[in-house]
């Protein structure tokens, strides 16, 4: 294995980035992020019978349900083309027959990718952030930036994963399905089954195994990063009674996220070779 | 072998159950020009693929200038390799300059060479137009151009006129031999044989993956033996041109009014011509067609 060279894999992610910038996505996907965060924080507590920006943690928690589903759509969609539609192309040979590696080319592509969807998801939430700071204190702003770090962290792990499928998929038809597969497996279908087995065994099941199970989904990870570390919202979503404070330290489920950005990436490379 | 600058040895290359490329021995030697033939799925793009380290062989060695392609050593090498691949497509939002840019950044060469580049390739006009808008003579230059960045010593160019205009073709050929002068090694493949035909040092020729012949043009026409075709119009019966050729070896002969056609082995060319002067003015017209290298290819791999 041949050393990593930097500017290879930056001369890719430059490229990656500039081309989202050009073409505008950034911009698109950031507004899309303050459009819903605005109206979000605004009605966000109008079942509680009053609108405008007031409770910071109930807004967060609007928010996160918001970018679960979200965050990990924009970021299968903007990834699954990378290596899958170069292959498609037939820009891919050409690529490789340059000096780079296929994981400059792939690490590359990721950190430019994150990079765009990092912006935008700063740029979006961060304008309301902007606008929120003038009404809540300095310990709801830090939740608030630590929502954002979340989401961003969020967006990494399904850009990885995006990769996987674009490596490890013949065409871009397939990649597409696979990502839509992804999105639907993480975002939906896990937490329903666990939710399913839970009331099935009237909530006999697993009492020690269910907060490791939700360990293993990066969209739960970002759930209980961003709801444990707030009290009134713990009792609120009931997550205090199936999930125990000693797996909720920021720095322990933040390993894990990049772990789950890690490994995809690693089995991207391994399937590229 | 100080001279030998691409060595493929005893290549093998499955694709499953499919053998596409099938014991290939193949040197090229220091500033010579390859042409590579074959018929589409003879495995040109296969064996291609594998000199520039972009598949692995199945079994085999392929080395360049003495460094293995599928080893970390082979990414410094890399950068004196220009490849020009079959049916380019370039990223359609980027200008002809930026995509120059983009590929000299990879390759470690100046930006500031991309424009003299462009020019080269003739394409200055449009450097700063986007590729979508880009014709596939465009396009094919515009790769052409990445393709000589940082002055490369060897280069591989898979079908390199597609699309070009006659005009286009020319001004190709014209900047190869440009490089050949320069001492530059190449390998080109092209379906227009008798295009490259007067271009190219040594041809190869590859059949079902199988390496079928190798040599210069007349080498293969020799190794062929493909009859020469004699075409000749006569004011005298054709009886008494039948008299004439009484008694040569003929392959065929063909007689149509006052035309013939005459198909004969090279040896006996000089013999048929010599007796046909026989006939003085009666002989009204004489063409004499050797086998192109399309007989020899379809000869081969037909």
């Amino acid at each position: 294995m041949s050393n990593i060279e930097i500017a290879q894999i930056k001369v890719i992610a430059a490229k990656e980035f500039r081309d989202r910038i050009r073409n505008r996505w950034v911009i698109a996907v950031a507004f899309i992020f303050t459009a819903f965060a605005l109206a979000i924080a605004y009605f966000g507590s109008a079942q509680q019978g009053e609108v405008g920006l007031r409770n910071i943690e109930v807004t967060i928690a609007s928010l996160v349900s918001l970018v679960i589903y979200l965050i990990p759509l924009i970021a299968l969609i903007l990834g699954y083309d990378a290596i899958v539609g170069e292959r498609e192309r037939g820009s891919l040979d050409l690529l490789l027959s340059m000096p780079i590696t296929r994981l400059e080319l792939l690490l590359g592509k990721f950190l430019g990718l994150s990079a765009a969807l990092a912006s935008a998801t700063l740029a979006g939430f961060g304008l309301v952030g902007l606008l929120l700071a003038y009404q809540i204190d300095l310990g709801a702003l830090y939740h608030y930036a630590g929502f954002m770090v979340s989401a961003i962290l969020l967006g990494m792990v399904f850009l990885s994963l995006a990769l996987m499928v674009s490596v490890m998929s013949k065409d871009r038809a397939r990649a597409s399905g696979g990502a839509i597969s992804v999105w639907f497996l993480f975002v939906l279908v896990y937490d329903l089954t666990l939710l399913g087995v839970l009331v099935l065994s009237g909530g006999s099941f697993g009492e020690e195994l269910f907060p490791l199970l939700l360990l293993l989904n990066p969209a739960d990870i970002f759930r209980i990063l961003n709801i444990f570390s707030m009290e009134d919202l713990k009792v609120f979503y009931g997550l205090a009674t199936v999930y125990p404070a000693s797996l909720s330290s920021p720095w322990l489920l933040g390993s894990i996220m990049i772990a789950w950005i890690v490994m995809p990436l690693t089995v991207a490379l391994w399937r590229f070779k | 072998m100080k001279n030998n600058v691409i060595e493929v040895r005893n290549v093998f290359r499955y694709f499953g159950e499919v053998l596409a490329v099938d014991d290939v021995t193949l040197i090229v030697l220091k500033g010579e020009t390859l042409g590579l033939i074959g018929h589409n799925g003879a495995g040109k793009s296969t064996l291609f693929r594998m000199m520039l380290g972009l598949i692995p062989p199945t079994s085999g060695e392929i080395n360049i200038n003495g460094t293995p392609v599928h080893g970390g050593a082979f990414r410094e090498l890399r950068r004196s390799i220009g490849y020009l691949p079959e049916n380019v497509v370039f990223y359609d939002n980027l200008t002809g300059l930026e995509t120059l840019q983009f590929f000299a950044a990879l390759k470690g060469c100046e930006r500031d060479k991309c424009l003299p580049l462009l020019e080269k390739v003739g394409l200055a006009q449009a450097a700063n137009r986007r590729v979508d808008g880009y014709s596939k003579g465009m396009r094919q230059r515009l790769g052409f151009a990445q393709a000589l960045l940082g002055k490369p010593r060897i280069l591989f160019l898979d079908e390199p006129t597609t699309g070009l205009d006659p005009e286009g073709i020319r001004e190709f050929y014209c900047i190869l031999q440009e490089l050949n002068a320069q001492g530059v090694t190449v390998v080109i493949t092209s379906h227009i044989l008798s295009e490259i035909q007067e271009r190219v040092q040594r041809l190869a020729v590859l059949k079902s993956g199988k390496l079928h012949a190798l040599g210069t043009v007349q080498e293969l026409r020799e190794s062929v033996d493909l009859p020469l075709i004699i075409r000749v119009r006569q004011l005298c019966p054709p009886e008494t041109l039948q008299e004439v050729l009484q008694g040569v070896a003929l392959e065929e002969l063909t007689l149509e009014g006052n035309a013939a056609v005459i198909r004969c082995h090279r040896t006996q060319k000089m013999e048929v011509l010599r007796r046909l002067a026989t006939l003085g003015d009666a002989l009204e017209d004489v063409v004499v067609r050797e086998p192109t290298l399309e007989d020899v290819f379809l000869g081969y791999a037909g």
